[in-house]
């Protein structure tokens, strides 16, 4: 198990220095400077101002100091664009907001997803199967940047229920609309995968065994069929949360919650390179760490996988 | 001997209908998809959505960029849908056409889908295959890179690349050729350990056949069926990239629109009573996509192997 762990890690740290390298690189190739305006500045103020963010050194040189800045100390460098503020200070702002909602909607994802699959599986050709396989058929097609227009048109337009943006503190009437805008889709697929493996371990041979031997049929859900068929379940989760990261962009833009995705798009409009740097690298890690962690749950599981 | 020729000509034609054709496995695949009600209804429908993202604008009667000086600033009152004045669809908040919006931003987005889907295709497939084939150390390092790549949260890769390198179709086409076949690849590695010990492989190693010729006419031809399956699974996918993208201002740009740029604009819209403007957009969206999935369901019942 420990062997196991240390292999994984042993992927995913290089795998975050290639992303730290390739955004600097893709950065560094930029067209033009950051500090290229309409009115040219002096030459030599220009060189100052470069000289004090460090673009007069060497490409590999920048690297280096900007890789070891995020890694030791969690500094991203400052804002290109607002000369008053650092990146850590944007990322400290907006990632708060993007946690709560983003923690709510995978809760709710994965707890409404596995129950319905689940209860669909065992409830399988009954109503309950038919609506929620219609459910998940049609939320497929529901992207988070379909769900957002029609929520607002529904809840805050029609009905008048709603807030129709704005975060005011996290307030539970703001957080709602965020969060099913975020979660449906991925409760869909969820809900399907839940359901298509637990009716496969359903009808497997040690489930027949324990039925015949006349376990209650709580018991059987619970201590004999559930593990196994949450396995397929686990490995979509990584995906999911990637999903789940990136639609946190529209949600920001869309609800104007002020999460990080606001941020990283405003930036990505004024070409505020370090700002979009530093959130890539930051969601970058935050999405390896938590595929290490259902990497690692996974072997726990199930054995076999540890090779 | 027969008692007329009229007779003799029915045996004989008989005897000539009767005679067994051979069924290839694609034919028996074809069957099985005709079979499927849904996937057949998701096919015609999409050849209508084909038919209208590319013919659409011979029935338009105003250009996808010209202004409708008439109603432009009354949008809410005088745009709504008509066949009267030519809006089909309405018109957008510019006062431009909606019918022919719509049917660029059709175009436009399935043309994404499709180029991504191809260079998924033909680089996953040749890197898949390439990996699988010759196993070992090369294996290792080939799928140890795709899945550095995979862990990657490629939207914002995608959307750093956008902003560094101008905002043009052109870069939205690299980027998401770059993600699009990473899964490929995966799958058609996987086939490959599969098909690489059958008995033709052998025999075409045991006669001399270089690799590479063996790979591209013995592996890639038998991995086409799965091919086909996970290229149409991906079609709505890439759709659904782009629009994301566009939704954000940061793909496709005006004059060229998609329907992500489309229901982004209708979205930012429907306060003011201009709701066609949302969901025309969002029907050719979800119909496209709706369609994409069952054909591509369709495909896999009568085309996957894991399944028979």
């Amino acid at each position: 198990m420990y062997s196991y762990i240390a292999r994984r890690l042993a992927v995913a740290v290089p795998t975050i220095l290639v992303l730290i390298i390739i955004s600097f690189i893709l950065m560094h190739s930029a067209p033009g400077g950051p500090f290229n305006s309409e009115r040219p500045l002096p030459p030599q103020v220009l060189a100052n101002i470069e000289a004090k963010y460090g673009l007069d050194q060497p490409l590999w040189k920048q690297i280096v100091t900007y890789v070891w800045n995020v890694v030791v100390h969690f500094d991203f460098g400052p804002s290109f664009q607002y000369k008053d503020r650092t990146v850590n200070d944007v990322i400290a702002q907006g990632f708060p907001v993007t946690l709560t909602y983003g923690f709510w909607s995978f809760i709710i994802a994965v707890g409404v997803g596995v129950s319905l699959g689940i209860a669909a599986a065992l409830r399988h050709n009954s109503w309950l199967d038919y609506l929620a396989v219609g459910f998940t058929i049609g939320a497929q097609a529901l992207p988070n940047f379909v769900m957002g227009p029609i929520l607002i048109l529904v809840f805050t337009l029609w009905l008048g229920l709603l807030p129709g943006g704005g975060w005011n503190g996290g307030q539970w009437n703001y957080v709602i609309m965020p969060v099913i805008a975020l979660s449906t889709s991925y409760m869909a697929s969820i809900a399907r995968i839940t359901r298509s493996s637990m009716l496969e371990v359903m009808n497997s041979g040690f489930i027949r065994t324990a039925r015949a031997k006349g376990l209650p049929m709580n018991r059987i859900v619970l201590r004999h069929a559930l593990k196994p068929a949450l396995l397929p379940t686990l490995s979509y989760l990584g995906p999911a949360f990637v999903g789940m990261v990136t639609g946190s962009v529209v949600v920001d833009i869309y609800f104007s919650t002020g999460g990080i995705g606001q941020y990283f798009v405003n930036s990505a409009f004024n070409r505020d390179y370090s700002v979009i740097m530093g959130i890539t690298i930051l969601v970058g890690v935050l999405t390896i760490f938590f595929n290490l962690v259902v990497d690692i749950l996974y072997a726990w599981i199930d054995p076999k996988i540890r090779y | 001997m027969f008692p007329n020729k009229q007779t003799a000509d029915n045996l004989l034609e008989a005897a000539q209908v009767a005679e067994v054709r051979g069924r290839s496995l694609w034919r028996d695949a074809a069957d099985r998809f005709l079979k499927n009600k849904a996937a057949v209804g998701a096919l015609i429908t999409l050849i209508l959505i084909g038919i209208f993202a590319l013919f659409g604008d011979l029935i338009a009667v105003w250009n996808n960029e010209e202004i409708d000086w008439g109603i432009m600033g009354q949008i809410a009152q005088k745009g709504a849908p008509s066949i009267a004045n030519g809006h089909y669809f309405g018109a957008d908040e510019l006062g431009r056409d909606l019918y022919s919006r719509t049917v660029q931003g059709t175009r436009i987005s399935i043309m994404v889908g499709v180029v991504g889907s191809v260079i998924a295709v033909v680089v996953g497939t040749l890197y898949g295959a390439v990996a699988g084939y010759f196993g070992g150390r090369i294996d290792n390092i080939m799928m140890r890179i795709v899945d550095i790549l995979m862990a990657i949260p490629f939207m914002f890769v995608l959307i750093l690349m956008l902003v560094i390198f101008g905002r043009s179709i052109f870069m939205l086409f690299v980027g998401i050729g770059l993600i699009s076949w990473l899964d490929m690849a995966r799958i058609a590695r996987g086939q490959t350990l599969n098909i690489k010990n059958k008995e033709f492989v052998e025999a075409a190693v045991a006669t001399g056949v270089r690799p590479f010729t063996i790979i591209l006419r013995h592996i890639v031809p038998n991995l086409l069926g799965i091919v086909v399956v996970y290229a149409t699974l991906l079609i709505p996918g890439l759709i659904l990239t782009e629009s994301f993208i566009s939704f954000l201002g940061l793909g496709v740009q005006e004059p060229n629109t998609s329907l992500g740029a489309l229901i982004s604009a209708g979205a930012g819209q429907m306060q003011y009573g201009v709701i066609w403007q949302l969901y025309f957009p969002l029907f050719f969206f979800l119909v496209t996509l709706f369609a994409f999935f069952f054909v591509g369901d369709g495909l896999r019942d009568a085309l996957d192997p894991k399944d028979r």
